[in-house]
């Protein structure tokens, strides 16, 4: 999702560039890195969409494992994010960074071993 | 701090934690025994055999599999069910039963055991109750703490609701899936409430072994999402929330769509697009608080409240849209009926057929759940007492399966599991309270209150339920306290005490004789051996399906088709290896129409119909000379309605009924009644049995015509002890081409009427 909140505010384009400068400050560089993962996935997931849509979805299982690779790395990828940002540590009280790095590898290889399955 | 009694001042916190644990073991396991022990009420009443309907089925699928192995039982194609059509068994059936038991039988065998795989399918279901009481126990234990955990464990290992389905030899789906129900609730709350993606994996996995092993799975697939949703109406959206939503949604989507019989299914149809909408709901809703924790500002309110209408609205939107398109399913046929309940009767005859879709009665509430019924309510109120997230979740859970209950008697059985934890929440926060053996300070002791109450008074804790007694112990004294202001709440003395847990105690073991009573005398039925009591109280067998069965098996040809109301259709595939023309599977409403048209009709139209589907046996089931309710002269109307549906101008309801709208079989019965191919195999030759004497169908109590009904197109092959299975073998055409009737009518010396004109040489008027 492109971060396009700013309609309802008074002033669009600064509401923007605030939110861009205060996540530049304020987001630690793991964290960027995990953004950047996420962007990347976000977009091979719309290019997939895209290809659903408008060409065909002939390979339908093909398409879902595919898309379906993607969604879920993409929100066991943000899951990984909230759990390891440090301003979501008292939610998180069991989960340590590393546990939830564990965590994620299993979901992924969980997540993958069954998109291999339905590739078909 | 004064107490009622006094309590062992010179134990160590780690003994009793450790004597806690070691109870809690050894309670599990002599629950585990007994959840088994009880439901082997009908192997040892009855012998080791597959009960009812549907499990034969299951029985002779898993037969396959492990003959054959599982890619051969994948490929499998049925050519002798629903003659002449054949059924893509891999495709058509959730696998996850005879996976399991094909797993367990391989298991075995490698351990060099040779168990047979009947026996595996008969201990399946009590073997797994052993298995869901642990569940209970692991999420009864997320919603307060050990000592209901274990309660709510004992409850589900013995209510009749859960064994109603999981006997020995009750081999069906439900036998593990309430077991999958159990473990993917308790995975979730778990996920939710650490918000680790693991547990959340673990849900999506057992999800996964629920999908391939029950048609239910949907109720997972709505429950969760609706605990979701709930939770962030609440404003109580957390990450942990985002992390075990998404990784049990994505996860168990995607694995969900690895069953045949699921397919494509949880993206294109209605039941499953709540999941779906829940999940974009949280990506949004995570991404606005991501956003949040950047932006400190206060138009923050306004704009999530835009992005949230706004995205709502699109996402109904393209839901309604998609659904006109065709993109996505409508609810089926069987969903509506959940809603209104007459909604079956009236478009779907043949699921409202099914005995188990009717309405639940109130009493049968009581025979199921017995004192619990009573307890559920207010283990409900006391999780709104404390409403944590997993809270929410029993209460969401109590309504939505209350109701579904109260719609269909077998959804009874996802009621069950719940009213057993609130229960167990409810009642050992009774016992909480009056065992706890603290009195309130200011108390003035009791004059029989042979405490000392000083003694201990230095903190000591009593030995059971420790930590949660002083939070959960308050709810019933709450209201003791806002009737009397300016005292402590809490109970005084040992007889208030005595007198509870007297009768608490007493609830719990006239619970345990009626669960023993139901279970033995109402759900231990195979219903394919029936049983009596002679004169002198003495069990007798009643036998006479499978005398009809092994008869089949024994001395027709392997080839020979049988005719059979659906309800028997498996039985006979089952047990006398028979192709049959329709099964329980019911997927061809036509095709069941046929059958029942056959039926309805008089013996000239079903000849026709028996002759193109390559009939050699009819078989009916007669219980008039033995009172056997469950006959097919008393299923007879729903065959007529059925075929009614199909053939609207052949066959009519309100023929079969007399002047009067009674239904009856003497001498009154309405002709299309009286000549029905039903009614005539049913009884034929039955009033030769009393000798001229007046005879009775005991079921109907009713007196049948002394001259029977005559068959001219079948001739009896065989009928058993009890007559309750009667066989008849289709005839083949004359030899001289003469129709059968007048052949019969020849054979027997009568003239044929001269005087009667061939009706097509009549002169038309």
């Amino acid at each position: 999702m492109p971060p396009k909140p700013a309609p309802a505010a008074a002033a669009p384009s600064s509401a923007v560039q605030t939110l861009w400068k205060a996540y530049n400050e304020q987001t630690s560089d793991r964290l960027k890195f995990i953004d950047a993962f996420l962007v990347f996935l976000m977009f091979s997931g719309i290019v997939q969409f895209a290809y659903c849509v408008l060409i065909t979805t002939f390979p339908y299982n093909a398409f879902l494992s595919g898309f379906g690779s993607t969604v879920g790395q993409f929100v066991l990828t943000a899951s990984l994010r909230s759990q390891v940002n440090p301003e979501n540590k008292n939610e998180f009280k069991e989960v340590s960074p590393e546990r939830a790095f564990a965590d994620f590898a299993l979901g992924s290889i969980v997540l993958h071993f069954f998109v291999f399955n339905f590739l078909g | 701090m004064p107490t009622a009694f006094p309590l062992p001042s010179d134990l160590s916190p780690a003994t009793v934690t450790n004597t806690a644990s070691l109870l809690r073991i050894v309670a599990l396991s002599l629950i585990s025994g007994a959840a088994i022990a009880s439901r082997l009420f009908a192997v040892i009443n009855f012998e080791s055999i597959i009960h009812e309907f549907d499990p034969w089925f299951n029985y002779r699928a898993t037969r396959v599999l492990a003959a054959k192995g599982f890619y051969e039982f994948w490929n499998w194609f049925d050519p002798t069910a629903w003659y002449p059509l054949g059924r893509v068994v891999g495709g058509t059936v959730y696998p996850g039963l005879m996976a399991t038991s094909g797993v367990i039988y391989n298991f075995l065998h490698a351990l060099n055991l040779p168990v047979d795989i009947r026996n595996i399918c008969v201990m399946l279901a009590p073997g797994f109750s052993a298995l869901t009481a642990w569940a209970t126990y692991m999420f009864t234990k997320e919603m307060k703490d050990e000592s209901a955990g274990l309660l709510a464990a004992a409850f589900i290992g013995i209510v009749p609701g859960y064994i109603s389905r999981s006997v020995a030899g009750s081999y069906d789906n439900e036998a593990i899936a309430i077991f999958l129900l159990m473990f993917t609730f308790y995975c979730w709350i778990k996920a939710l409430k650490l918000g680790s993606a693991l547990f959340g994996t673990l849900a999506a996995v057992f999800y996964f072994y629920m999908v391939a092993a029950w048609g239910g799975y949907v109720f997972i697939t709505n429950m969760i999402p609706l605990h979701g949703l709930v939770l962030i109406l609440m404003g109580r959206f957390t990450s942990r929330l985002y992390v075990a939503y998404s990784s049990w949604y994505v996860i168990g989507t995607l694995s969900s769509m690895q069953v045949p019989f699921v397919g494509f299914q949880p993206v294109s149809t209605s039941e499953h697009m709540a999941a779906l909408g829940v999940f974009g709901l949280l990506q949004i809703v995570a991404f606005v608080q991501l956003v949040r924790s950047h932006v400190s500002s206060k138009q923050f309110q306004d704009l999530l409240f835009v992005v949230l209408v706004t995205a709502g609205l699109f996402g109904f939107a393209a839901f309604v849209g998609l659904t006109y398109k065709g993109a996505i399913a409508p609810w089926t046929g069987r969903f509506y009926s959940l809603w209104d309940t007459g909604y079956a009767k009236k478009h779907i005859p043949i699921i409202a057929s099914v005995s188990e879709h009717q309405p639940t009665a109130w009493p049968s509430f009581f025979m199921d759940l017995q004192f619990l019924i009573f307890l559920f309510p207010a283990g409900v109120i006391l999780c709104f007492h404390q409403l944590r997230d997993e809270h929410v979740f029993v209460i969401i859970y109590a309504v939505m399966a209350s109701y579904f209950a109260g719609v269909m008697v077998r959804l009874m059985l996802t009621l069950t599991p719940v009213v057993c934890v609130a229960s167990a929440v409810a009642f050992s926060t009774l016992l909480d309270t009056y065992v706890d053996a603290a009195e309130p300070d200011d108390a003035v002791a009791p004059a029989d209150s042979a405490t000392p109450p000083e003694s201990g008074a230095t903190a000591k804790k009593p030995k059971k339920a420790a930590p949660a007694a002083p939070s959960t112990g308050s709810a019933l004294s709450d209201l003791v306290a806002a009737a009397v202001p300016n005292k402590k709440k809490g109970i005084y003395g040992l007889d208030t005490r005595f007198a509870i847990i007297v009768n608490a105690v007493g609830m719990l073991a006239f619970f345990v004789f009626h669960c023993t009573w139901a279970t033995a005398s109402a759900y231990s039925s195979p219903s394919v051996v029936l049983a009596s009591q002679n004169a002198d109280g003495s069990q007798h067998i009643i036998d006479d399906f499978r005398e009809a069965y092994y008869w089949l098996r024994q001395n027709t040809p392997e080839t020979a088709v049988v005719m059979s109301w659906w309800d028997y259709g498996y039985q006979i595939a089952g047990m006398a290896d028979r192709p049959t023309l329709v099964d329980n599977n019911t997927w061809n409403n036509t095709h069941i129409a046929t059958v029942g048209k056959a039926m309805s009709s008089s013996e000239e139209v079903a000849y026709p119909i028996l002759r193109k589907h390559d009939v050699d046996y009819v078989l009916v089931i007669f219980g008039g000379l033995l009172g056997y309710s469950g006959d097919d002269i008393n299923k007879f109307l729903w065959m007529v309605r059925i075929a009614q549906g199909v053939w609207p101008e052949e066959i009519q309801e309100p023929n079969y009924f007399t002047p009067q709208g009674e239904y009856r079989v003497d001498e009154h019965a309405s002709p299309a009644m009286k000549n029905s191919l039903m009614y005539k195999m049913s009884y034929y030759r039955f009033s030769e049995l009393f000798g001229g004497g007046p005879s009775t169908d005991r079921v109907r109590n009713q007196q049948v015509p002394k001259v029977g009904p005559t068959l001219d197109y079948l001739d009896e092959a065989y009928t058993t002890e009890n007559w309750i299975v009667r066989i008849y073998q289709v005839r083949s055409e004359d030899l001289l081409g003469r129709d059968l009737k007048s052949a019969n009518a020849f054979a027997k010396g009568k003239k044929r009427k001269r005087s009667k004109p061939v009706s097509r040489r009549r002169p038309i008027l």
